[in-house]
């Protein structure tokens, strides 16, 4: 017993179909050949014990390679340590992320720095900074009563 | 055909079935008013949000944003709209299978709902649970929250289990017949929602013994996990009852038919099988899940989007169908013949238009390494008032105005009002959402009492748009104001009608084509509906498991 599909609503069924397979395979082609996937780090961390694990015992930039940084940073309410860092323009800036307390968002508008920073995880996003100037730093996920004064500062000078 | 809907012509007036229906009845008004209030409430945060947000005001200690923000997101998202559909399937089941039963259940159901939502509403209010309606851990609320929250959904479970043994009923006393459309897609829902909520109720057997001081710490990524097993079918929850209301009710407004049977069976059985196993798609920036399991829930969100392209065509073709039929031809002229003037109609058929681009919103947020750009920001808030604020509220506001006279047997209270509300919502809904969406993409974020930022260069950008949000939201929060008169007006004024006005079903067309017997069988369904949400969430709750040795500790930051 097939059901009887309207000619006109096959056409728009199978051209939805059709878009919809086309986004699926742009998505899954940059993600597999350009790299183009969401922070997805998998890697775990004592929570409790955040101050006394490295590298976030000494939270801050290190400079790996010319032109290449990383930067590691502590969430807690509601504050990021380092509040500020300064890198030149072009450089490439992995940021390492973790909570101490509770879940932090960590996003700088306008750039592709966002991610979900999850107590007992550690985030990594990385990003290069072409244009100098000083970038807001902001915690995009509620943390509690003083959530929309935690923000931090990336300086790219020229 | 059996899918009718309006009741059989009683030539004997059966006063045990009278008194029988009577009951249903004021349970179901029950729960649209219950609803009608909580909107009301939550309007007013809302409102004083988008004002704060706006710098216009500043919230007060003693009831500050977060605590305004959290009451706003329960009582919209998880009360509201919960109350409104319950209620409207509890309808679709007891008016499409008219017999002698008993309320005991429905109402049981109802109370705990009720007895729930007043807990969670306390611990909220007296500040004990700004936790937001996500109330991600470790974020501690106090217990009355948890417990709150887990009755709300047991509560849902009871009104289920009634419509259920309702439906039940029905096929043992007439085995031949196929579901009435109406139970059909109730039915279709609910099993949804069960096999969705299971997520939030193992998320509070985590939650409950924490905030009780049984445990000492929990595993927040596995919170968050359950939480958006839940969090995405939540939504469909929303939209299945829309599509109810699209399907079966907005046709009556102008002498339309069901455009297909069976492919408005099987639009809501893919529903049911691909709400669930999508979840993943709210935690692409979440560490601790890998890219390639979020890549099969991006696949599997865009599977959920095929029975939202059958039912637009079907709706469309509803319309031009009747209009045929009534001899109208040609675009314009179809989109003039209808029936604008009825709140019943304008209310969905707006909301309708909203979600074109509500859906084309999501089609964004679920492309994956996309998401970088939106996550977080103001475009999701944007996103969600133009689809849960839009076709979901507009199509349960529109519907309101034809329950509540079938209901109560009472004249709606100025119907002109009613009109004007309809659209007053959509225009200030459509002002606050396109604002909000403009300054995500500018990068502002969501939840947060103020977005200046001590002044920072960055954030500059982002306050004319919060001005716009705020004059939608007034906007809207108005309209509710209207909705509110005309419903409690209705009651109050209580003017009754000669002969009760039904809000009826639309009848099948007249070419509707036989529907095949296995999309009636909802117990396979469920099965399969349950097989598939464990396919997709074993291997990311197993890396959950098998990575993630540390519990965090709970706390009260606010």
């Amino acid at each position: 017993m097939a059901i009887h599909v309207h000619r006109q609503e096959r056409l728009w069924l199978t051209a939805g179909l059709a878009i919809l397979v086309v986004f699926a395979a742009v998505i899954t082609t940059s993600a597999i050949v350009d790299g183009f996937v969401p922070p997805s780090r998998v890697q775990s961390i004592d929570p409790t014990k955040v101050a006394q694990t490295p590298p976030f015992d000494h939270p801050g930039l290190r400079r790996v390679a010319p032109g290449a940084y990383e930067a590691y940073y502590v969430a807690r309410i509601f504050s990021f340590t380092p509040a500020e860092i300064r890198v030149p323009a072009g450089s490439r800036v992995t940021f390492y992320v973790t909570s101490a307390d509770v879940e932090h968002g960590f996003s700088i508008p306008e750039t592709g720095v966002n991610t979900m920073v999850t107590p007992g995880w550690v985030s990594g996003v990385s990003h290069r900074f072409a244009k100098p100037g000083t970038y807001l730093l902001v915690c995009n996920e509620y943390c509690g009563a003083g959530h929309q004064l935690m923000a931090a500062k990336v300086v790219v000078t020229p | 055909m059996t899918t009718v809907v309006r009741d059989a012509p009683r030539t004997r007036p059966n006063p045990v079935l009278e008194l029988s229906r009577a009951n249903g009845d004021l349970l179901v008004l029950t729960h649209i008013y219950t609803a009608t209030l909580v909107l009301g409430v939550g309007a007013l945060f809302g409102m004083l949000q988008g004002f704060s947000r706006a710098n216009l005001i500043v919230m007060p200690a003693w009831f500050d944003y977060y605590r305004m923000l959290t009451a706003h997101g329960v009582l919209m998202a998880l009360v509201f709209t919960t109350f409104f559909i319950t209620g409207l399937f509890t309808y679709c089941v007891y008016r499409t299978i008219p017999r002698v039963r008993s309320v005991t259940l429905g109402w049981a159901g109802y109370c705990l709902m009720l007895l729930g939502t007043a807990m969670a509403a306390v611990a909220i209010l007296d500040g004990s649970a700004s936790v937001l309606y996500t109330f991600y851990a470790p974020l501690k609320a106090s217990p009355l929250f948890y417990f709150g929250a887990t009755f709300l959904v047991l509560g849902t479970w009871i009104v289920a289990l009634d419509l259920f043994l309702n439906v039940a009923w029905f096929k043992r006393a007439r085995p031949a017949e196929r579901i009435p459309l109406p139970a059909f897609m109730a039915t279709c829902t609910m099993i949804m929602w069960i096999v969705a909520t299971l997520g939030v109720v193992a998320e509070m057997g985590l939650l409950i013994p924490w905030s009780l001081g049984w445990t000492s710490g929990i595993d927040v990524g596995l919170t968050r996990m359950f939480f958006w097993y839940f969090g995405h079918p939540l939504v469909y929850f929303w939209i299945m009852g829309a599509y109810t209301i699209w399907y079966a009710v907005v046709p009556t407004t102008f002498r339309g038919t069901v455009f297909s049977d069976a492919l408005t069976r099987l639009a809501f059985v893919m529903l049911l099988l691909l709400s669930t196993p999508v979840g993943l798609h709210h935690q692409y920036l979440d560490p601790g899940v890998s890219s390639g399991w979020k890549l099969l829930h991006t696949m599997t969100t865009f599977g959920v989007v095929i029975p939202s392209f059958m039912t637009a065509f079907a709706i469309f073709a509803t319309f031009e169908l009747a209009a045929r039929r009534a001899g109208v031809r040609g675009f314009a002229n179809v989109v003039r013949w209808l029936p604008w003037r009825d709140p019943v109609f304008a209310g969905p058929a707006l909301g309708m238009l909203l979600f074109i681009f509500g859906g084309f919103g999501g089609i964004v947020n679920n492309s994956y390494s996309m998401d970088v750009l939106v996550h977080n920001t103001m475009w999701i808030v944007g996103h969600f008032h133009i689809t849960v604020g839009g076709p979901v509220a507009l199509t349960f506001i529109g519907a309101a105005y034809g329950l509540i006279p079938a209901l109560s047997g009472r004249k709606l209270f100025a119907p002109k009002l009613a009109l004007v509300q309809v659209y007053t919502w959509f225009a200030g809904m459509s002002i606050m959402s396109i604002a909000m969406h403009w300054a995500g993409l500018l990068g502002a974020p969501r939840r947060t009492s103020d977005v200046s930022y001590f002044g920072a260069q960055g954030a500059a950008t982002w306050h004319p748009e919060m001005l716009w949000a705020a004059v939608g939201g007034t906007i809207v929060a108005l309209s509710v104001v209207m909705f509110i008169v005309v419903a409690t007006g209705t009651w109050v004024a209580d003017r009754r009608t000669a002969s009760r006005p039904e809000l009826a079903f639309a009848p099948l067309d007249r070419d509707a084509a036989s529907t095949p017997a296995v999309l009636d069988r909802l117990g396979r369904w469920a099965f399969v509906a349950i097989v598939l949400a464990v396919l997709a969430y074993a291997g990311p709750v197993t890396q959950q498991l098998h990575a993630h040795a540390y519990l965090a500790p709970g706390m009260r930051t606010w």
